[in-house]
């Protein structure tokens, strides 16, 4: 039965070839624009380099203070004092990450200007991101306690800094300023992995700010990495306890929220979230809205479309009624017809996406960004070819079933 | 076989209200090839539809096979209509877009058989007709009498009880006509078939075992 279904959806295609071209540009076009969009937040949401042990990690990026009375509040991130003094006395966590967010500072190199984002880190740092060192290695807690200008850079720096030299340890590489040796290369990191995206690492004793200043607010995020996934709740419970107790140090706040989330409820509570509520929810269905209102548009117009070629058929509907076939049969002819309308629809569009992924990749808009359309992207495409498909052949294929035969075999 | 019991179709707009069909009632006996004759507009096919089950009568009852079809269901009247009836129209009806095989293999799809049992059974058929060499063609590159071959194979195909027939040489020449004329006696006397045949053309209708003559809805003969 498929078969025919499917010589008959090829023929109606072969049919009226404009009507073809119509229907398919807009399905190729709008998994296209998914397609890329979903490979893109696939890229941020999920495990991705040096970022590979997000299901044992907790990212703490977030303080916020409230004035409950007055019902105003102030966010910002960790200070490296509540991440040392506070968030360091934990005991499930293995490792504790701590690094600045990035700031930008500008080098010249044969009088041309580079732009350097830079943060500073501790030594765990390099062991809770997977870091893939192409020359030398990171420094030390002793480098660090000592206060050495020593540097990790991206290759992409090293290229931009250095030109094409085989080796860039040892070299100096002067920003803010100041002058750090080279002591380590890494391989480069997408501007999405906002943790732990740079240009240049540097010990955070090196930092020119007051790192050592007595707030909980500052300019720092931490990465709790428990030893293993079961011991993610546990390290959660700690974490939870221990800033139950943290006194809030300013006096014109009377509550404080200070979360360690997991990677998708930390990027929710960073987008739409606050203190009170993760974001989960809000952003899902935000996402999910807009990815239904951009389906929408194209959906109707594929709707009226479909309703004029069934309408076309209409001697076919009361032929393969009188011969026994039931309204709920000819729904499901016209649903799977529109399907795989739909699926070589989706079949351009992948061509199409894997041609602008590529593009976006060789133009390096967001750098390392490496787009990829791996399984769960093609998946999620598939999905959407799916819900495109039976939401534009649901509603013509219910009302062609509804024909009256005498009527559709006179037509 | 069939009967119909004070058969009404009336048509309703908002302002008009037509009588197509007026009380009639009829007996047809299995293995019966009835024909059924009249000007245009007197219900001729408005009966044989409702005969087919592919349209309601405003009043009275239609019996198939001793069942009582008024309470069927969509899916029933639908099944019920693909394991006993076939259909022949004027203008064939067939699918342009599948070759004639496909199409004649239409009625079988909405059976549990397998793909192998449809292809036999479809060959079988267009055999019966005479077409076992156009099962690749497409009806547009077929004539009018191949056409109305396939449309009666397609009939057959599923081994139907009763055939009903609009017009099926309506738009034949005579020499064609008698073709497919023959093939439905053929049909009748081998294999028993009920048939039940709407036509304008006294010759064609002199040949089957019995005419019923309708004017303005109502029986005269």
């Amino acid at each position: 039965m498929f078969k025919n279904y499917f010589k008959i959806a090829i023929a109606v295609l072969k049919r009226r070839k404009f009507f073809t071209f119509i229907s398919l540009f807009g399905i190729s076009f709008t998994l296209t624009v998914l397609m890329v969009a979903t490979a893109f937040v696939n890229k941020v949401v999920s495990s991705d380099y040096p970022d590979l042990k997000r299901d044992r990690c907790l990212y703490v990026n977030r303080v916020e203070m409230r004035n409950t009375k007055e019902g105003w509040y102030n966010q910002s991130s960790p200070s490296y004092y509540l991440a040392e003094h506070y968030i360091s006395t934990l005991k499930v966590p293995q490792k504790i990450s701590i690094s600045s967010f990035s700031r930008r500072t500008n080098a010249y190199v044969n009088d041309k200007k580079i732009f350097i984002e830079y943060q500073f880190t501790n030594a765990d740092y390099w062991t809770v991101g997977d870091f893939i060192f192409l020359e030398g290695k990171p420094y030390t807690q002793q480098q660090i306690s000592n206060a050495e200008r020593v540097a990790v850079i991206s290759e992409s720096t090293k290229k931009a800094y250095f030109g094409d030299v085989p080796v860039a340890v040892g070299k100096y590489i002067e920003a803010d300023n100041v002058s750090y040796r080279v002591i380590g290369v890494v391989k480069g990191v997408s501007k999405t992995m906002q943790v732990y995206y740079a240009d240049l690492y540097l010990p955070y004793t090196v930092s020119k700010t007051d790192y050592k200043r007595k707030s909980l607010m500052g300019d720092y995020k931490v990465i709790l990495l428990a030893g293993t996934k079961a011991d993610v709740s546990r390290m959660k419970q700690e974490f939870n306890a221990m800033i139950a107790k943290v006194p809030i140090d300013n006096k014109q706040y009377d509550k404080m929220y200070i979360h360690a989330d997991g990677a998708f409820e930390d990027l929710c509570r960073r987008m739409v979230g606050d203190g009170l509520n993760s974001g989960v929810f809000k952003l899902v269905s935000l996402v999910g809205l807009v990815v239904f209102l951009f389906l929408l548009l194209p959906t109707i117009n594929l709707v009226n479309i479909n309703i004029t070629r069934i309408m076309e058929r209409s001697s076919e509907i009361g032929v393969r009624k009188a011969f026994g076939a039931s309204s709920r049969t000819l729904v499901y002819q016209f649903i799977v017809e529109n399907l795989i309308l739909t699926f070589i629809g989706g079949g351009i569009g992948l061509i199409f996406s894997i041609l602008v992924i590529y593009q976006i990749n060789a133009l390096e808009l967001i750098p390392n960004l490496d787009l990829r359309l791996n399984v769960s992207v093609l998946l999620y495409s598939l999905l959407a070819c799916l819900f495109f498909g039976l939401l534009s052949g649901v509603y013509p294929a219910w009302r062609m079933s509804r024909l009256n035969v005498v009527r559709a075999l006179k037509s | 076989m069939i009967r119909l019991q004070n058969i009404e179709k009336v048509y309703r707009t908002d302002t008009v209200e037509t009588l197509a069909v007026n009380g009639i009632s009829l007996d047809i006996a299995q293995g019966e090839f009835l024909s059924i004759m009249g000007p245009s507009g007197c219900g001729k096919s408005t009966l044989l539809n409702i005969m087919g089950l592919l349209d309601e009568p405003s009043k009275g009852s239609v019996r198939i096979d001793n069942q009582d079809i008024s309470h069927f269901s969509d899916r029933k009247l639908a099944s019920f209509r693909n394991q006993k009836l076939g259909f022949i129209f004027q203008s064939y009806h067939l699918i342009n877009d599948l070759q004639v095989v496909d199409n004649v293999e239409l009625p079988l799809l909405y059976r549990n058989s397998t793909a192998k049992e449809r292809r036999r059974l479809a060959e079988a058929a267009l055999e019966k007709v005479g077409l076992s060499n156009r099962l690749k063609h497409f009806p547009t590159q077929l004539s009018g009498g191949q056409r109305q071959r396939v449309a009666i194979a397609r009939a057959i195909v599923g081994s139907p009880q009763i055939i009903l027939a609009d017009e099926p040489t309506g738009n034949l020449d005579s020499v064609m006509g008698n073709e497919i004329m023959d093939i439905l006696i053929n049909l009748n006397q081998r294999e028993g078939t009920t048939i039940v045949m709407v036509t304008h053309d006294e010759n064609m209708a002199h040949k089957t075992h019995r005419l019923v003559r309708l004017f303005d809805g109502s029986q005269v003969q």
